[in-house]
């Protein structure tokens, strides 16, 4: 018995830490448009939901697992976050929080409508993916597709950190978030920046919305889901830090998972926003925070 | 109210006849029960803005306020058979300490961050609420029907509701401008612009922030119970969600935020546009009403952060008549 419940406990530990390291790329998107520019994104979870959408599609219409499109899907996506940043943020930066709050509010709302019109509310599937079924491990089982998307989720967090710590531009981006007037004067151009910080953002979220779509129902609210747990990690992690939010994100996971296994599944977002208060309250850097 | 000119106070005189005869003239109840919404969301954005708008705390989570104050009525009235009217004030009661103990703590936390805050106490308490066996959980309370009548607060015609909508609101004005115009009002209008030397004065900003919380929190609830009565039904789902916390505070921004009647405007605009296009495009469940909504609030957020009370001064120069209640005209002026 006590055997079985240590099975039963691992398996629990290592489902949080898979869904964790998705969380944790939703949030690296978000902490970085944070870190650069001081914007909160409400309208984050729907780029994870339009990451979801274009695995859809990509079966539905052309019969390409998500696999295979997620490279165009990441690009049209990073296009899209750019085009967010150029149409809509540009013209709030030096705006009250309040404009700031309520135009990515109102982002989410409208991507959400446009996605019930042109899509339908109904919740859809990916089926017959090329990673499928369960692989079993001394004794503990795994989905397939969730061991697929913790992978990918960590590759394409690392990534991102190499980005930001090893290439000029990555570096160039990293200044703009630690001071946007003494990169300025660097000769970095900080319009750019942003709308860099803004396209890697959505490629961020979009790719975790191809991972997790063969095993989450898609449906146009399903950004809902992602955007408060993404704010918890990025404010455990600490603002504009992706090596944080990476951590934060498997806390998260476990916090979400071991809560669900032995309080309840229906407790289990109290339990993160519970947290999220405690951090917010007592530890405001959060466990990697710059500013 | 010494620099109202004549035109304003014709202009007011038939506002005033036109709001009191509108659900005598106007009989369908689509349209008065349209009417009373626009009421009842512009009383919550006038609550809203005492917080939001003067003290400059924003808050994402009123609609826990706007909860508890309708569990609160409903419970005293399934459970101990008290009338609403008593719950209401009881609600505002319990709603307020709930208030000053949420913002003891987190009024130390600046901008984003209470934001933040608000909405995550607010998705606890839908938790926990959805999960209480006590309080009939994600079930809901059903209130009862009969008897009606002006005590058990329950009517079968729209018009009742329609004067105590109108009555609520007028009291959360008038609550609203009291705060304006006394100490409190300039030292919250302190803390928002400049909370530093609001402080070097000697201004307590959490006492002052906690007086904006409790008043704010206390006529939201008041709101809540109204709503219960009229519904006679409530869930944490249409009581306790974000959604709802976004939409009162929305109708403030709209407005404009830190204004007197800007919440009123605000309500107007945004039921009008929430109800048009759910009638004209939102029966098909496409999500054109949710497109036109977000459209709308990028549109205000982008173009006019003062909202439309702003841009309404924008266009025709500041009329007095505004200008009265709008704080940026009164700062530096001796009380």
């Amino acid at each position: 018995m006590v055997h079985l419940s240590t099975e039963l406990l691992l398996q629990t530990l290592l489902s949080g830490i898979l869904i964790g390291l998705i969380y944790a790329l939703v949030a690296v998107g978000l902490t970085l448009i944070f870190g650069v520019m001081d914007v909160v994104n409400f309208a984050h979870g729907e780029f994870v939901m339009l990451g979801m959408y274009g695995a859809f599609w990509g079966m539905a219409l052309f019969t390409l697992d998500p696999l295979v499109t997620l490279p165009l899907t990441a690009l049209l996506l990073f296009g899209f976050g750019v085009l967010i940043y150029q149409v809509v943020i540009r013209r709030i930066l030096t705006a009250p929080m309040l404009s700031q709050i309520f135009a990515t509010f109102g982002m989410m709302i409208l991507l959400r409508g446009l996605a019930q019109f042109l899509w339908k509310p109904d919740n859809r599937l990916v089926s017959h993916s090329l990673v499928d079924g369960k692989i079993a491990f001394s004794g503990l089982q795994f989905g397939g597709p969730q061991l697929m998307a913790g992978g990918g989720a960590i590759v394409v967090t690392l990534a991102v950190w190499l980005f930001l710590n090893r290439t000029r531009l990555g570096t160039a981006l990293e200044a703009t978030a630690i001071d946007r007037e003494a990169a300025t004067l660097m000769g970095i151009n900080t319009q750019s920046m942003f709308a860099l910080a803004w396209g890697i953002g959505a490629a961020c979220a979009g790719i975790a919305g191809v991972l997790l779509s063969t095993f989450f129902p898609i449906f146009p609210e399903v950004g809902a889901n992602f955007v408060l747990i993404a704010f918890v990690v990025v404010v455990l992690g600490g603002f504009g830090s992706v090596a944080g939010a990476f951590w934060a994100g498997i806390i998260v996971g476990e916090v979400e998972v071991l809560g669900g296994f032995l309080i309840g599944p229906t407790y289990k977002t109290a339990l993160v926003l519970t947290l999220f208060l405690l951090v917010l309250l007592f530890k405001p850097k959060g466990l990697m925070g710059k500013a | 109210m010494k620099n109202l000119k004549s035109g304003n106070i014709g202009l007011a005189c038939l506002a005033t006849v036109v709001v009191l005869s509108f659900p005598l003239l106007v009989t369908q109840p689509t349209y008065q029960n349209f009417a009373i919404l626009v009421l009842m969301a512009a009383q919550l954005g006038v609550a809203w803005n005492i917080l939001g708008g003067y003290a400059g705390q924003v808050s994402l989570g009123h609609a826990v306020f706007f909860g508890i104050g309708a569990y609160t009525s409903s419970m005293l009235v399934t459970h101990a058979g008290l009338s609403p009217w008593f719950g209401m004030l009881a609600g505002g009661v319990v709603t307020s300490l709930f208030a000053l103990a949420i913002g003891w703590p987190c009024f130390r936390l600046k901008g984003h961050y209470f934001a933040m805050a608000t909405i995550a106490v607010a998705e606890i308490m839908q938790v926990v609420i959805s999960n209480w066996d006590y309080l009939e959980g994600a079930i809901g309370i059903y209130l009862p029907m009969a008897p009606s009548g002006f005590k058990a607060f329950v009517f079968t015609s729209k018009i009742p509701y329609y004067y105590i909508a109108l009555g609520l609101l007028l009291f959360s004005l008038l609550v609203n401008l009291a705060i304006e115009r006394s100490h409190v009002g300039y030292y919250l209008r302190a803390i928002k612009d400049e909370p530093e030397a609001a402080r070097s004065l000697g201004v307590s900003l959490t006492r002052y922030k906690l007086v904006a919380i409790a008043a704010s929190s206390f006529l939201t609830a008041m709101g809540g119970t109204l709503y219960a009565q009229k519904e006679l039904f409530i869930d944490p789902p249409s009581m306790l969600s974000t959604q709802l916390s976004i939409k009162i505070a929305l109708i403030a921004i709209l407005g404009g935020v830190g204004t007197l009647f800007g919440p009123v405007v605000g309500a107007i605009v945004l039921i009008t546009i929430e109800e048009m296009s759910r009638i004209y495009f939102g029966s098909s469940g496409q999500g054109t009403d949710m497109i036109i909504y977000g459209a709308i609030i990028i549109v205000v957020a982008v173009y006019s952060p003062s909202g439309l009370i702003g841009l309404w001064r924008q266009a025709k120069g500041a009329l007095p008549f505004w200008r009265a209640a709008a704080p940026q005209a009164k700062v530096g002026e001796p009380s």
